[in-house]
């Protein structure tokens, strides 16, 4: 084989002196130093380098840089990534890629047969060809055919970081305007970023043979960027992209290839000024075939002979309608290559350049067009169609394309700058800005290189001055220029007789002018309508070559200006970014981390099955025994707390302690009862509601002395809470003198509950006397459990004998083991979550996220008494009267008993009438298995259900119906006599 | 990812706070009010293009309550209008 037969023998920047081997489908290769994968495989003289996403047509590289529309690689091995442009791919030694879309290989593709069902395969096709009966039924096969790489399989050993940073001007782009504001900017002092998406900074001028102080361009980049790095106050990053960009000036930039040990790192940026000098991205033209491998954007076939030092054809045409194509012919001869001709839409040739290339040797044919590409598996020549001439047909393998320049107007959109189509570029350009910011370059509409580099200058001086530094214009260097470019004329497509080729819009996601012309027939006329039904955009690329076309053909049908059509959002990102860029160090659950009690090792090395509480604290759900299945373990903890003792952690229970001169009016205000009269020492149950009078929360509050209580809340909602607490204090009463501080975490929480549950606390060692009449239900005492400081209250969520000790959270452990080791011989047992859910759903106590949903309020549940008649207000009163007033059915908690005693109904089941398919009655909130009833209980709201305690109603499972009677919404000790014992 | 400018930290960054909604009349004496009044209290926030009052809350920081005037279409912070 003949290795890297299409390299230049001298030129280009890449060292010629570093042999990487890789592989490409299978093939064995070989590339040098500065080469990406693309440019390697065109040293390599391979062009057929993938399958298209919906018709598996043949495709090659048609660009050099993220604008790639045509060949995504999936990368193998360490670098395993998927969906990357095949020009953003660095080649190093043993890289491992493959082409995405095709099996097995590019030029063996056994999907291509999709070709032959295009007709199949229309604008809007999923929603007419996969919609009946099912879209479901072909889900699968579309994934598989049209989905693109797969996923990486073990990222996760991948080091990603992401860090805030800040900065006086960020300048996004390393080409000829950004490096002249980078150095203006620097030199003012300010602290600079200087960010590039590429692997070396020049921009457009490490493709361009330019002239720059009488020098190659290179050497001005060399000096330019020497200069930026001895600059203390400037940071360069190189191949790192700014691919969002946000309110305030926040621009996210991700390394790609960061130094040291980090494998991608994302910079959240908030910068006073941000420079914009993006640059701009080639068009190509439309006609049939133009996705033929070997149809290539002009100024990619520039980057490929200039920096790449590759011919990536021998016999040329250059077709184009602007000026900046020229100079591809005249480097391609340079190359080596033939140029057949170059192929002008506009009927005026320019002069100068004409007449440089005709004397070069080149057919210059002015007003003509190319109409077809002709070729199997690459471009092997093209059909022209001269003005008022026959059809002409010139063999050739390489066809360059440029239909004028889009800026990369990306980032400047996304910060809601304005655009504005600007008619002698036939391109949306940068408008008014909306933030700090300002366009410089190519990205601003400039063409010209000394117009670039005196914009740069210009913008990094106003945005160091902008920022509060002293900036001023750098002197630009002279640079060799042609002289005025003649005007472009528009060509959005080339008009073809109709034929069977097919005219790509959207080379990535297989859009073809007929699609553009179906959607219009079919009524989809506005541009983010053609989008989403065509997909046209809507590729890994995001349009950046094409979207200006579709625009521009969509103009024409309608026969309006492109700016009235105007573009489609420009959305963040910019580029294809990872996961694992976003998320940073904190993969899976390091993301939000969990919370721990301080028992959490005991319960782990006990065999708990660790659940999450709410609020990311982590609590036992079941300890199961060894052979035990789930509902033996949830059983068996049960009824240890019906018969004897069990002891469960209720640390995470939210927790506040309350204090000052007005804290029983925040009281009286957040609660829907009466806490004026509230004893020292005890506690009482209370109901929040929201100011619409719904059910906030619910929990028991305890008076510890004169101004001092202690709040509890479900744990779920402690942050909820504080934040109610905290806007009421401070907003609505900022007169009041209370404080609220937070002290879940402060206090650990052993809940030993059951009939035994005196004995064990007596065995454990306390001051505290636990004689019923001495320390009654709802109160509190202060004392030595085990020999540590402890607060002892009586509540009970299980409906036993309760004691719930709390002491400071660095005794918890201690305490803990202390009161398994008293309880051992009582029979002491650990119980987790499910347990207590049993135990509450058999007392018919209510839980948040169950029968408290957000739209039940107190009477809904049965908790009327809980509101206070005397006081005038407390938030939610005034709702739930008015709402009581209308009157109108509401849904009511009630008990559910299942006619089969063993039936598990889900929960969130819907109760129908009769069982019928249609608007449900209520559902199921709560289904358990009773270890007191012996059978399944159930809790549920039901439309008017306190007045239907004894009627059949019917619960729609998914495979059947259900019979239940309903009851009170209690099973087990209605009079309370155990939790009060 | 607004940077929000608390009176008492300076200019921080969106992720530290919690957004109240709009700035609303302390809260009424609901007996002093028919039930429509009180439903339009409840229900009807401003909600238009433009500049608006809001609440915020410095959780992950000084952990104030405070109002600021937002254009709610540029996101520029405004200083309070005079008669306001
Ligand atoms: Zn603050």
């Amino acid at each position: 084989m003949n290795a890297e037969r299409r390299r230049l023998p001298a030129g280009g920047r890449i060292d010629r002196g570093r042999r990487l081997r890789f592989s490409f489908d299978g093939r064995e290769l070989t590339g040098c130093g500065g080469d990406t994968l693309a440019s390697a495989l065109l040293a390599n003289g391979v062009t057929l380098t993938g399958r298209s996403f919906k018709y598996h047509r043949p495709r090659g590289i048609q660009g050099a840089g993220f604008e790639e529309p045509a060949t995504l690689v999936q990368l193998e091995g360490a670098d395993d990534a998927t969906n990357l442009p095949v020009t953003r791919v660095a080649l190093h030694d043993g890289l491992v890629a493959r082409s995405v879309n095709c099996w097995p290989s590019a030029s063996f593709d056994l999907g291509g047969v999709a070709q032959r069902f295009s007709a199949l395969l229309p604008a809007g096709f999923y929603y007419k060809t996969f919609m009946w009966p099912n879209w479901h039924w072909y889900e699968p096969f579309i994934r598989r055919a049209a989905g693109l790489g797969r996923a990486p399989r073990d990222a996760r050993k991948l080091r990603y970081e992401t860090r805030f940073d800040h900065c006086d001007v960020l300048v996004v782009g390393a080409g000829p305007a950004g490096l002249m504001a980078a150095l203006a900017a620097g030199a003012s002092g300010a602290r600079v970023l200087l960010v590039d998406d590429d692997h070396s900074p020049g921009g457009r001028l490490l493709g361009d043979n330019a002239i720059i102080d009488g020098a190659p361009a290179a050497t001005w980049v060399d000096g330019a960027v020497a200069r930026l790095d001895a600059m203390d106050n400037v940071l360069r990053l190189a191949d790192a992209t700014a691919w969002a960009y946000h309110e305030h000036n926040l621009v996210l930039v991700t390394e790609r290839s960061p130094e040291g040990p980090v494998f991608q790192r994302t910079r959240r940026v908030r910068a006073r000024r941000v420079v914009l000098a993006t640059g701009a991205i080639e068009r190509p033209l439309v006609f049939d075939n133009n996705d033929l491998p070997g149809v290539m954007l002009a100024s990619a076939v520039r980057v490929y002979v200039n920096r790449y030092a590759v011919r990536p054809g021998d016999r040329a045409v250059v077709f184009t309608n602007n000026d900046s194509a020229y100079a591809t012919a005249l480097d391609l001869l340079t190359a080596g290559a033939d140029v057949a001709a170059v192929v002008d839409v506009r009927s005026a040739a320019p002069g100068a350049l004409t007449e440089r290339v005709r004397r070069a040797g080149i057919d210059v044919l002015a007003g003509a067009q190319v109409t077809t590409a002709h070729g199997g598996r690459r471009l092997a020549g093209v059909l022209l169609s001269p003005p008022g001439g026959v059809s002409q047909r010139i063999d050739c393998d390489l066809l360059c394309v440029s239909g004028g320049w889009n800026p990369a107007v990306h980032l400047f959109s996304q910060a809601r700058g304005e655009l504005r189509f600007d008619a002698v570029s036939s391109a949306f350009v940068p408008g008014d800005s909306a933030q700090a910011n300002a366009c410089a370059g190519s990205s601003n509409g400039t063409s010209g290189l000394a117009d670039c580099l005196h914009e740069g200058s210009e913008a990094g001086m106003r945005a160091a001055r902008d920022a509060g530094f002293d900036g001023s214009v750098l002197e630009v260097p002279p640079v060799k220029d042609d002289g005025p470019a003649a005007p472009l004329e528009p060509c959005w497509h080339v008009e073809t007789p109709a034929g069977n080729g097919k005219a790509f819009v959207d080379i990535q996601n297989d859009v073809t002018l007929q699609d553009l012309e179906l959607a219009r027939r079919e009524g989809y006329g506005a541009v983010e309508h053609v989008k989403r039904y065509t997909t046209a955009g809507m590729g890994v690329d995001q349009g950046k070559t094409g979207n200006v076309n579709v625009i521009g053909a969509l103009a024409q049908r309608a026969g309006e200006s492109l700016e009235t059509v105007g573009t489609t959002t420009f959305r963040p990102p910019y580029v294809p970014v990872e996961f694992g860029a976003i998320a940073g160090q904190r993969p899976g659950p390091e993301y939000l981390p969990y919370r721990h009690t301080p028992m959490t090792g005991w319960h782990k090395a006990h065999g708990a099955v660790m659940y999450e509480a709410g609020a990311r604290w982590r609590r036992p759900g079941y300890y199961p025994q060894p052979g035990e299945t789930f509902q033996q373990a949830v059983n068996r903890e049960s009824e240890a707390v019906r018969e004897a003792v069990g002891m469960y952690d209720g640390s995470p229970l939210g927790k506040f302690e309350i204090k000052g001169r007005d804290a029983v009016a925040l009281l009286e205000l957040v609660y829907t009862n009466n806490w004026h009269n509230l004893a020292v020492g005890t506690g009482r149950y209370g109901l929040m509601l929201t100011d619409t009078g719904l059910i906030l929360d619910d929990g028991v509050t305890f008076r510890l002395g004169g101004h001092r209580y202690l709040m509890s809340t479900s744990t779920a909602n402690a942050g909820e809470i504080y934040r109610h607490l905290e806007q009421i204090l401070q907003v609505e009463r900022p007169g009041w003198q209370v404080l609220v501080t937070p002290v879940t975490a402060q206090w650990a929480n052993a809940t030993v509950c059951g009939p035994l549950a005196r004995d064990v606390l007596t065995a454990t060692g306390t001051d505290i006397d636990l004689d019923a009449a001495d320390f009654p239900f709802m109160h509190m005492r202060e004392g030595q459990v085990a020999g540590l400081p402890a607060r002892v209250y009586r509540v009970s969520f299980t409906g036993e004998l309760s004691f719930e000790v709390n002491v400071p959270a660095r005794h918890g452990l201690a305490l803990w083991e202390a009161l398994m080791a008293a309880g051992e011989p009582f029979g002491i047992t650990p119980v987790g979550s499910e347990a207590s859910h049993v135990l509450r759903v058999e007392k018919g106590f209510l839980s948040l996220g169950h029968e408290v949903d957000g739209t039940a309020d107190p009477c809904d549940l049965g908790l009327g008494w809980v509101m206070s008649r005397r006081k005038p207000d407390f938030i939610g009163k005034r709702a739930v009267d008015i709402r009581r007033n209308r009157g109108g059915p509401r849904r009511e908690l009630v008990g559910l008993l299942p006619e089969n005693h063993a039936e598990l109904m889900i929960e969130g089941a819907p109760i129908t009438p009769g069982g019928r398919k249609c608007a449900s009655e209520g559902f199921v909130s709560a289904c358990v298995w009773s270890v007191v009833r012996r059978r399944t209980v159930a809790l549920g709201l039901l439309r008017n259900g306190r007045a239907r305690i004894g009627e059949w109603v019917h619960v729609r499972m998914l495979d059947r119906v259900v019979r239940a009677q309903v009851t009170q919404p209690v099973f087990h000790d209605p009079e309370g006599r155990w939790l009060r014992g | 990812m607004l940077l929000i400018p608390c009176p008492w930290c300076g200019a921080r960054d969106e992720k530290e706070f919690e957004n109240g909604g709009p700035a609303r009349v302390p809260r009424p004496d609901p007996t002093a009010m028919t039930d429509e009044a009180w439903v339009d209290y409840l229900l009807i926030r401003p909600s238009h293009p433009g500049a608006l009052r809001e609440r915020w809350w410095h959780v992950h920081g000084c952990g104030q309550w405070f109002e600021l005037w937002r254009d709610t279409v540029t996101h520029d912070f405004l200083d309070a209008p005079d008669e306001r």
